[in-house]
């Protein structure tokens, strides 16, 4: 940020902008509430064969990252953190 | 053949019915056959924007149903002879049509019109499904607000999904002195967050409203709604035209400056 841009207040039309360029990313990225619910249960499905999983402490969501060869542009990723209780070591 | 193009937006209010009757009557003004049909169910209103209300026999849902044929429920423009609307059932809902019968008689309509224009409604439900199931091409209008855009960007998601071949933007009530003191988006602007081919820039333009108060449409006259509205019909029909410049001076002296 130049000096410069501390007193120049941001013109509404760039406010407009970022404030839409931010809401597509997550409008983009977001799926309906039945998908989410279906890669939910089938993500924990395969992970439950080989560990026990704490389901009150599962977060699985879609959220957006700034990808290096995407020219700094945001991208859609699936966030997901599973904590596990236990590892299911007998699994063939 | 004829070429489905469906009005849609997602957000209501941006001039969707507006851009619709303008759009057909242009195409008509350029000697096209064109059928405008109002998919609104329940909410019709191309007619009044065109001024058709008094001439309403026979509606899509009729059509639809079989009481009627086709061409029964076709009302002939006022101005127009080669311009016809079929308006939508004020008394049904959406659920009164489908998605195939609605492909099934733009298909027909195909073989006698150069363009089939549909109106679609607001959201994106059953309305915009059935709006979109013929098309093969959509004019997305949005306005340059932010909300207007988000559901825009919806919408074009949407189509894409539906393997809508082409997809334009039209970006309507643009008022030049805002966008030129950075208080509203510009259609580049909008372009550069969408991400799809712009054919047209309608700016916010009082003539608007007084067309629609005498239920005839303006394109092609000398406002500069009109002029725009123009250059949207002859993009539609292939021809390259630049985009007008909204900032044409107003009052007498812009119009010695013109000169």
């Amino acid at each position: 940020m130049k000096i410069s841009d501390l007193f120049k207040k941001k013109s509404s039309s760039d406010v407009a902008k970022d404030r839409l360029k931010l809401v597509l990313v997550s409008d983009r990225a977001t799926c309906s509430p039945e998908i989410m619910q279906k890669i939910r249960s089938d993500i924990i499905e395969v992970l439950s064969k080989y560990a026990e999983i704490d389901m009150d402490g599962i977060d699985i969501n879609f959220t957006h990252i700034d990808a290096e060869e995407n020219d700094g542009k945001t991208v859609p990723a699936l966030y997901a953190n599973i904590p596990i209780k236990n590892m299911n070591h007998n699994v063939k | 053949m004829g070429e489905v193009i469906v009005v849609t937006s997602g957000k209501g209010g941006v001039g969707k019915t507006t851009t619709t009757a303008n759009i057909g009557t242009g195409l008509a003004k350029l000697n096209k056959k064109v059928v405008l049909i109002d998919t609104d169910i329940g909410l019709r209103n191309l007619d009044v924007v065109m001024g058709l209300e008094n001439r309403i026999v026979y509606n899509l849902v009729d059509v639809i149903e079989g009481n009627c044929k086709i061409k029964q429920a076709l009302i002939r423009d006022k101005r127009y002879e080669t311009l016809f609307l079929l308006p939508a059932a004020q008394t049904k809902d959406k659920t009164s049509v489908t998605p195939e019968q609605m492909k099934k008689l733009t298909e027909e309509l195909k073989q006698d019109y150069d363009y089939i224009i549909l109106d679609c409604p607001a959201g994106i439900e059953q309305g915009f499904k059935n709006a979109i199931a013929g098309a093969d091409r959509a004019l997305v209008v949005t306005t340059p607000e932010v909300s207007a855009v988000r559901d825009a960007d919806r919408i074009i998601g949407l189509l894409e999904a539906n393997e809508i071949k082409k997809t334009q933007l039209i970006v309507n009530r643009l008022r030049a002195d805002m966008v030129k003191r950075h208080e509203m988006m510009s259609a580049d602007d909008v372009i550069d967050i969408l991400a799809v081919e712009l054919i047209g820039q309608v700016p916010d333009d009082e003539n608007i409203v007084i067309a629609t108060n005498n239920g005839e449409p303006l394109v092609g006259d000398n406002s500069l709604a009109g002029q725009a509205y123009m250059n949207i019909c002859r993009r539609v029909t292939g021809e390259q035209v630049p985009f007008l410049d909204l900032d044409a001076k107003k009052g007498i002296f812009g119009w010695f400056k013109k000169k």
